[in-house]
């Protein structure tokens, strides 16, 4: 089985958030960034608990993505992945970055692109979608149980209210949420062959953005909480009911 | 021009999620003389798809295949690009809830359109582009995303935008879109729905429990609230890892993240990873016996006090209150 698990990077989830240039721009000052957290723990995860289960299979991080990804890309490769691909380019929309993924999908045969299901910091959920129109192909989305028996898949994924299990045939885009994989901490041997793995960079397939951000704005200012004594329950139901008009 | 919504339908019943994004559209419509057309997959009665006219949609297309009852993101992206095709729209929108995140991505590469994934407000339309503004960073702030393509596709945050219905029906037109048998292919296996409580991303009102409830036998008191209150149930992290709840309640970063207009948080400390699932919320009340607890801060109403003697009370309060309303 092969299978390709783009991979991309993010502020941590304890970051403060800013923006530079008149609010256009994400300000990245002092801020650490992290592998998305549920194309780690997750969607890379479950990869590589897959290669490990069916021999002769092999695990392909790709990244869209500028050099200073890399640690990322390392990081992937110590979890288990076999090799990396990072398309050199600074992504300008989500478009652009399924474009490139799926450009590089065709040219090997691939059975399974697992992505996670969004980034944290934009929240777009869009790259798997578009990657599997592009290459079209089936999909399941806010995947939490992923088997392979052949060519066939066993998905569970999240619903309103629950979760359904079905069943569809490869190639496919999987998008992954939690509870996928149990998520793993690279071990030293991991680390220390990561070092040897090859990075390829390949170049940027040229593609024109959809979308663009326009202006980045932040919350008006903390709320400031209502206290209601512990001994006076229906003052708070009658707050819900005339001044907050929930109920 | 037209605008077309792709409206979801679940055993025969349009999803709320759907009637939102379809007010929605007719609300963009009759702001911008445009048609607003809707597109329905899957069985349901000529009744059901009618009543669309009541939030503004004029013609409705039906495609009544019950190949369509299961839902499959491939097959129902090319179905719906032909829709919007059929009636020319320059714009489609649909619900960001838990298909359509999946679905709109592709639909928009279908149509060669730029995508906005999860709008909050409705759109602003100006010289051929279209903006609207969605949260980002977990609902830390929000960013305006703007298309520069000529035809756009939408996706709408549930509980975002009211229904207001008025009178009115859709005229039905069949519509048998041309996919094959192979783009079909995802077969449903089996369903676990907790049934007769409501979906939590539609739930109006939620009410959580965190690790503060001490144990599942404790979780009457929320059980108890939300079903006078038709709210739906949610938890904490650390409380579904434990089992003491069913993981699809829990919200968060890497839960479900909701929107309602009242979320009350009961033995929830408000660590910024369960605030990234709920700071939507129009309301939040929160019950916490450490007065320093984050919640607080993120908190419309609080009491600081003990849940186990708030709980009960609060249950007696709201009886009170829905006998004498
Ligand atoms: C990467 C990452 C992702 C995460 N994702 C999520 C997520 O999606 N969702 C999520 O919820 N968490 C998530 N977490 C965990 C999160 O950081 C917190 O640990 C978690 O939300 C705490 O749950 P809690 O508030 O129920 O428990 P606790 O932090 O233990 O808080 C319990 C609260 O109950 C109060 N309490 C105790 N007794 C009583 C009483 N008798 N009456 C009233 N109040 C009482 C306490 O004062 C306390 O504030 C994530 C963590 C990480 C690192
Ligand atoms: N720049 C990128 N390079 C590689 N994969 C990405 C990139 N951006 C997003 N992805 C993948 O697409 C998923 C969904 O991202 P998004 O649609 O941006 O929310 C992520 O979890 C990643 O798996």
């Amino acid at each position: 089985m092969k299978i390709l698990v783009p991979i991309t990077k993010v502020p941590d989830t304890t970051s403060k958030i800013a923006f530079a240039d008149n609010n256009t721009k994400f300000n990245s000052d002092g801020v650490t960034f992290i592998m998305n957290p549920t194309d780690e723990w997750y969607a890379l995860t479950r990869a590589v608990e897959l290669k490990e289960a069916n021999a002769g299979s092999e695990v392909v991080v790709i990244n869209v993505g500028a050099a200073d990804n890399e640690q990322i890309i390392r990081k992937a490769l110590a979890i288990g992945a076999d090799r990396a691909v990072r398309v050199d380019a600074n992504p300008t929309d989500a478009f652009f970055v399924a474009s490139q993924i799926a450009a590089y999908a065709q040219t090997e045969n691939f059975d399974l692109v697992i992505t996670g299901k969004e980034t944290i910091d934009f929240n777009s959920f869009q790259v798997g979608g578009m990657v599997a129109e592009l290459l079209d192909w089936q999909a399941v989305g806010l995947v939490n149980k992923l088997e392979v028996a052949g060519t066939t898949a066993t998905l569970t994924r999240e619903i309103e209210g629950g979760t359904e299990t079905v069943e569809t045939s490869l190639p496919l885009v999987v998008g992954a949420t939690k509870d996928l994989a149990q998520a793993r901490i690279p071990n030293m041997k991991g680390i220390m062959g990561a070092r040897t793995k090859a990075i390829q960079v390949v170049p940027v397939t040229a593609v024109e953005s959809r979308t663009e951000i326009t202006s980045f704005t932040l919350p008006e200012k903390a709320k400031q909480v209502k206290l209601v004594s512990p001994d006076n329950v229906g003052e708070l139901v009658r707050l819900l009911h005339e001044e907050a008009k929930v109920i | 021009m037209a605008i077309l919504t792709f409206v979801e339908v679940s055993e025969g019943k349009i999803k709320k999620a759907s009637l939102e994004a379809a007010a929605y559209s007719s609300k963009i419509a009759e702001t911008s003389g445009a048609e607003s057309v809707a597109v329905v997959l899957g069985e349901a009665s000529a009744d059901e798809v009618s009543s669309l006219g009541k939030v503004g949609v004029k013609v409705v297309y039906h495609a009544a295949d019950a190949r369509f009852n299961t839902f499959n993101s491939k097959v129902y992206s090319k179905a719906i690009a032909e829709a919007a095709d059929k009636a020319s729209a320059e714009l489609v929108v649909l619900s960001f809830n838990q298909n359509g995140k999946f679905l709109g991505p592709r639909i928009a590469v279908r149509l060669s359109a730029g995508y906005i994934p999860g709008a909050s407000e409705l759109p602003v339309l100006e010289g051929g582009k279209l903006s609207a503004k969605k949260n980002v960073f977990s609902g830390k702030a929000s960013a305006t995303y703007q298309i520069v393509t000529a035809k756009k596709v939408v996706a709408l945050t549930p509980n975002s935008f009211p229904i207001v219905k008025g009178e009115g029906t859709a005229t039905v037109e069949a519509f048998s879109p041309s996919v094959s048998d192979a783009d079909f292919g995802v077969k449903v296996k089996s369903v676990d729905k907790v049934t007769g409580t409501i979906p939590l991303t539609e739930a109006e009102v939620v009410v959580s429990g965190g690790r503060g409830l001490k144990g599942p036998e404790n979780w009457w008191m929320i059980e108890d609230l939300a079903k006078e209150m038709g709210a739906a149930t949610a938890c904490s992290r650390p409380v579904a890892d434990v089992d003491w709840r069913p993981h699809h309640e829990h919200v968060g970063q890497t839960g479900i993240t909701v929107r309602p207009n009242l979320y009350i948080a009961v033995g929830i400390s408000g660590a910024i990873q369960h605030l990234a699932g709920v700071n939507q919320s129009k309301v939040i009340v929160v019950i916490n016996n450490d007065p320093e607890a984050p919640f607080f801060k993120a908190a419309d109403y609080g009491i600081v006090g003990d849940a186990f003697e708030v709980m009960p009370k609060l249950i007696e309060e709201y009886k009170k209150f829905k006998a004498a309303h």
